[in-house]
């Protein structure tokens, strides 16, 4: 018995968005407008996202959530526990076995595979909405491909700190023709945007608009020839597993001012913990 | 109404448009793969593949062009019932369906406009073949190369060449669906093409 449409929302609403998703797979990085839904949680949850899922879900499918790399914030579980109750579907902390992933701010440090979804919630789909607020102005500028202000934003940033100061939403080229916003993933993450094996899917949920890329896309990170793009992460291995390659988070530990430094992927990090790796800080 | 009207749909609609949606997606999304899509029943000639595309991605807001023989009484019937969706020319269609030879030449389709390139049509192609061999594909979703039996290579050249204009395709044939996207850059394969591979 259930008191649920499938997967919360209505066949109608589905197939819109279905249709837009596949428009989105057929163009790589444009932003494809669509007839958001009033969802029941408010829209920083990342209504986008959840819309975006809830149109791919099958009652088949392992359900995975991160919330900044963490399965176990009242954001991730809250989701979870939504598509657990209306959608059936199994849920896992485990990268690797989930099917779909709907994240909002990293992408897992696992590399995916073929056959998984990775459902980014994204906040502001316009990488150039910063530099123009008109939208009518925007969609010209990526039909034209009018990306010079864009440059001009990054070198204002060399000028200014001597290096590239944008360090999350860092804007990528798609296929050598739109230019797309990550969401506010760290630039650390951006390398793995390209050639990834999973299909990855992006909805903004108050800005109505959704994007794809298919697996295996060219992405660059817009850069500069005397400023090549870095994907930089803090320069410490983690105080939990030892991980050198992982994007950390920093934690406060005491009143004295004492940090460490842990892995954001929770489940990279006690994959890694549970397999015998300790860091300095480990107990 | 006759009764294979009524009959043929979903059983069981959200889950078996959900499942097939995830078919014609990851088609869509790895052009050059074959996917199994079920669960719908039609009238001929259109084939349960074609069929559940059509329940899936179809409804009142999709005008729909039926091409060559797919134009009858039973498939218009068909659809009304169970999608709800209009039937229309091919310059103002959402989704276009027929076998290739009444569905082109492909200049008569919405392209999209260069700020909305979204706007165009979904080209559903019923084949009476559908292998992994024949033109050789490249582009997103496509690891190196791929291969895809098109009806010809000229049509979709012309296509890609539009991008980020352009129509997507979705290939059906019995209970398998292959996709190509207008990213798809497609060259005549070096090995011999097939006989059902031949320009038409
Ligand atoms: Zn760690």
């Amino acid at each position: 018995m259930t008191e649920y449409n499938f997967a919360y929302l209505d066949e109608q609403t589905k197939r819109m968005i279905r249709r837009a998703i596949l428009k989105g797979l057929a163009i790589p990085g444009y932003q494809v407008p669509f007839a958001s839904r009033e969802m029941p949680m408010p829209y920083g949850w990342g209504t986008g996202g959840v819309q975006v899922s809830a149109a791919v879900l099958t009652p088949k499918d392992t359900f995975k959530v991160i919330d900044q790399g963490a399965d176990d914030t009242t954001n991730a579980v809250s989701i979870r526990t939504f598509f657990q109750r209306t959608a059936g579907v199994a849920t896992t902390t485990a990268t690797s076995d989930a099917t779909v992933i709907q994240t909002r701010h990293r992408i897992p440090e696992e590399p995916l595979h073929e056959g998984q979804i990775l459902v980014y919630q994204v906040p502001i789909p316009e990488p150039l909405r910063f530099l123009e607020p008109r939208e009518s102005e925007t969609r010209k500028m990526h039909s034209l491909e009018e990306y010079g202000l864009m440059h001009v934003k990054l070198y204002e940033d060399i000028s200014r700190h001597g290096h590239i100061a944008t360090s999350y939403a860092y804007p990528v080229k798609v296929e050598g023709r739109y230019v797309m916003d990550p969401s506010p993933i760290p630039k650390f993450d951006n390398p793995k945007l390209g050639d990834m094996a999973a299909i990855q899917l992006f909805g903004a949920g108050r800005e109505q608009r959704i994007y794809a890329l298919p697996p295996y896309t060219q992405v660059v990170s817009l850069d500069f020839e005397d400023h090549p793009f870095e994907a930089s992460k803090a320069d410490h291995p983690c105080g939990m597993c030892g991980a050198t390659d992982s994007y950390l988070d920093e934690l406060i530990i005491d009143d004295l001012g004492g940090r460490m430094f842990v892995c954001s992927d929770t489940d990279y990090c006690e994959a890694r913990q549970a397999a015998g790796h300790k860091g300095k800080d480990a107990a | 109404m006759q009764a294979n009207t009524l009959s043929g749909g979903f059983a069981d609609p959200a889950t078996q448009s959900a499942h097939a949606f995830r078919s014609v997606m990851e088609a869509m999304a790895r052009p050059g793969t074959l996917r199994d899509i079920e669960g719908a029943a039609p009238p001929a000639p259109v084939s349960p593949a074609m069929g559940a595309v059509l329940l899936t991605l179809c409804d009142t807001e999709t005008p729909i062009y039926l091409a060559g023989d797919m134009d009858c009484d039973a498939v218009r019937a068909w659809l009304s019932f169970h999608t709800g969706a209009p039937f229309v020319g091919p310059a103002h269609c959402m989704f276009a369906v027929g076998k290739w030879d009444a569905l082109v030449p492909l200049a008569v389709y919405p392209i999209g406009t260069s700020e909305y390139p979204d706007r165009s049509a979904t080209l559903i192609v019923e084949c009476d073949a559908l292998v992994t061999s024949g033109a050789t594909l490249t582009g997103p979703g496509i690891k190196d190369h791929a291969a895809l039996s098109l009806p010809e290579v000229e049509a979709f050249q012309a296509n890609r060449r539009l991008f980020p204009l352009g129509l997507d395709f979705i290939f059906t044939c019995g209970e398998r669906l292959a996709a190509l996207p207008r990213s798809t850059e497609v060259s005549r394969s070096s090995v011999p093409a097939r006989a059902h591979a031949g320009a038409s």
